[in-house]
């Protein structure tokens, strides 16, 4: 539904994309995952007709983006991180306003409108105007504004970014529901732990180009397999447990000195969570807490980039 | 595009910015308030000591009052313009299946109801000072027809300079300095008789004193209207030409 191949683009001397490729099929959910300029709103904004890609080929639901943008648009809807909202507006107007944008009639708009409105639960605040409205709020309406005539295609531009976290699981559970009923989804993220949440499929970008691609869980298989990780109750007993559990693993124990949290990789669960209990307790180190531990997203990004993925963007970095 | 689309589109776009007059009634001010302070300037405060030949000052003034409103309100098409592209707004008209152009036509469409609404409020308010036009039914329906033409051509030069230049605050900087002095170096106030002769011929060959004198005449009912070819054709020719400018500029504006 979603193809991206080789797209270019600079803006004056800041090459935002270098060659990105992306595609997504039917009903699943892309997230492009990346840190801040890593170029995924110059892909969106390309994939949504917004922005005109210097090379390379972009296609919606098997239309190309460039020759025919009017087409496009009919299949798309856009969320973005600045929610495109106009202020003066009610809710319920800024709905109807898209929906007759979208050429549904009249009264078509406005029932779709109050639909989503009851849905994505700004029934109360319908009828007051957008700049009265909370950030996640916002978010909502904006949402509803891209699905107003239920288009194939949703781009989400960092749908939570700047959300409270409670505001950030609903977004959630509204996306999920949204791939469930065959929305086809590309978004952007800086947040693993979302990509890891929502998405079918990741596109790791860094500096305009995806660096890898794969499920949460290929990817985690990239940088390693698992740890076990035990975090410590007192801070002089760091260096002993990192000692004990050196001697239980494969290499030498990682220290968290922050956390106070010690791991270490492992091949086989047979009886070591055991045998490290045992151990631990036997040289005097009170362990608040034990067990296995897969890589996060966020190591992912370390060892595939070199830099942690809130990190400033590292000029040295092979282009 | 199909023209039944373009002006449903542009129908929209008339109803949001209707919208935003009734949320901010301050969008107003500029062919309301303000125009009726300048006529109870121009009228009370230096129209006495204005000597007009052939008719009161308030008669002659008034058709200057027309002008000069339509002619500022279009600093409003202009920050309004730039203050929508400043916004996320854009974006989301521009990612819809919409007529792209139907943005800028649903202003300058506004932009002609705001003229009727400055044209009905100065007549009003015309006749409580003085104002008695001797011009028939048909000159008053070719004075207000010049001057939505006039206006109509302008919103579209507001257009060009919202789409040209970066923020609302240089927009209406720059679209105040061109209007003032074309404003009161004309025969909105004063006749250009009484000019310096350098000014004087400035004056009496811009476009605002032809459309003024058109608008005069006819809201008077001089036998002979003075000016009414070069009125008419500095309306269509600004239109001609800042109509397809102001397009694509916008255009350009938004794709980069």
């Amino acid at each position: 539904m979603i193809l991206a191949e080789g797209l270019h683009k600079h803006f004056g001397k800041t090459h935002a994309l270098r060659g990105l490729d992306v595609d997504a099929s039917e009903g699943m959910i892309l997230a492009m995952l990346g840190p801040n300029g890593a170029g995924k709103t110059t892909a969106v904004r390309i994939l949504t007709t917004l922005t005109r890609s210097d090379a390379g080929r972009a296609e919606v639901a098997g239309i190309d983006v460039a020759r025919h943008p009017a087409a496009v648009r009919k299949q798309i809807g856009v969320a973005g991180q600045t929610a495109s909202l106009d202020d003066l507006l009610t809710g319920r107007e800024n709905l109807a306003m898209v929906g007759r944008l979208y050429r549904l009639d009249r009264s078509d708009a406005s029932r779709r409108a109050a639909d989503l409105l009851a849905r994505f639960d700004l029934d109360d605040a319908a009828d007051r105007t957008v700049k009265t409205y909370s950030g996640g709020m916002r978010r909502r309406l904006d949402l509803a504004a891209a699905l107003i005539d239920s288009p194939p295609v949703l781009f989400l531009d960092e749908p939570t970014t700047g959300l409270d976290p409670r505001s950030r699981l609903d977004m959630w559970s509204l996306i999920q529901e949204l791939a469930k009923s065959g929305h086809s989804i590309l978004m952007t993220t800086q947040y693993l732990e979302e990509a890891d949440q929502l998405a079918d499929d990741i596109a790791v970008v860094d500096h305009g180009r995806v660096i890898a691609r794969g499920t949460a869980i290929e990817l985690k298989r990239r940088v390693g397999g698992e740890r076990l990780e035990v975090e410590i109750a007192e801070d002089q007993s760091l260096d002993r447990a990192a000692e004990v559990l050196a001697a239980l693993g494969e290499e030498a124990a990682r220290v968290d000195v922050d956390h106070r949290r010690v791991s270490v990789p492992i091949v086989a669960h047979d009886g070591v969570l055991t045998r490290a209990v045992r151990a631990l307790d036997e040289a005097g180190v009170r362990a608040d807490d034990i067990g296995f531990r897969r890589p996060t997203l966020d190591e992912v990004f370390l060892a595939l980039t070199g830099q942690p993925i809130d990190g400033e963007p590292n000029p040295e970095a092979p282009a | 595009m199909s023209l039944r689309w373009w002006l449903t589109d542009s129908f929209e776009m008339v109803r949001r910015n209707l919208l935003h007059i009734r949320r901010t009634p301050e969008l107003l001010l500029d062919v309301t308030v303000q125009p009726i302070m300048f006529v109870l300037l121009f009228r009370y405060v230096f129209g006495g000591a204005i000597p007009i030949q052939g008719t009161s000052y308030v008669n002659y003034l008034m058709a200057g009052i027309f002008v000069q409103t339509i002619a500022f309100a279009t600093i409003y098409t202009g920050v309004l313009l730039a203050n929508d592209l400043t916004k996320g707004m854009i974006d989301r008209f521009r990612s819809l299946p919409m007529s792209q152009s139907a943005v800028i036509t649903g202003r300058t469409f506004t932009d002609l109801l705001r003229g009727m609404l400055a044209i009905a409020v100065m007549t009003v308010l015309g006749l409580f000072v003085g104002f008695s036009p001797q011009g028939s039914p048909a000159g008053w329906l070719g004075a207000v027809g010049i001057l939505l033409l006039f206006g109509f051509a302008l919103s579209w030069v507001g257009v060009a300079a919202g789409a040209l230049v970066r923020t609302p605050e240089a927009v209406q900087g720059l679209v105040f300095t061109a209007v003032f002095p074309l404003t009161f170096a004309s025969s909105a106030f004063v006749q250009t008789s009484t000019m310096p002769s350098w000014l004087r011929a400035f004056a009496e060959h811009q476009p605002m004193t032809y459309v003024i004198n058109a608008v005069r005449g006819l809201v008077l009912g001089q036998p002979n209207v003075p000016d009414l070819a070069p009125a008419l054709l500095w309306g269509i020719g600004l239109l001609v030409i800042f109509f397809p400018l102001g397009l694509w500029l916008y255009q350009r504006r938004t794709t980069q």
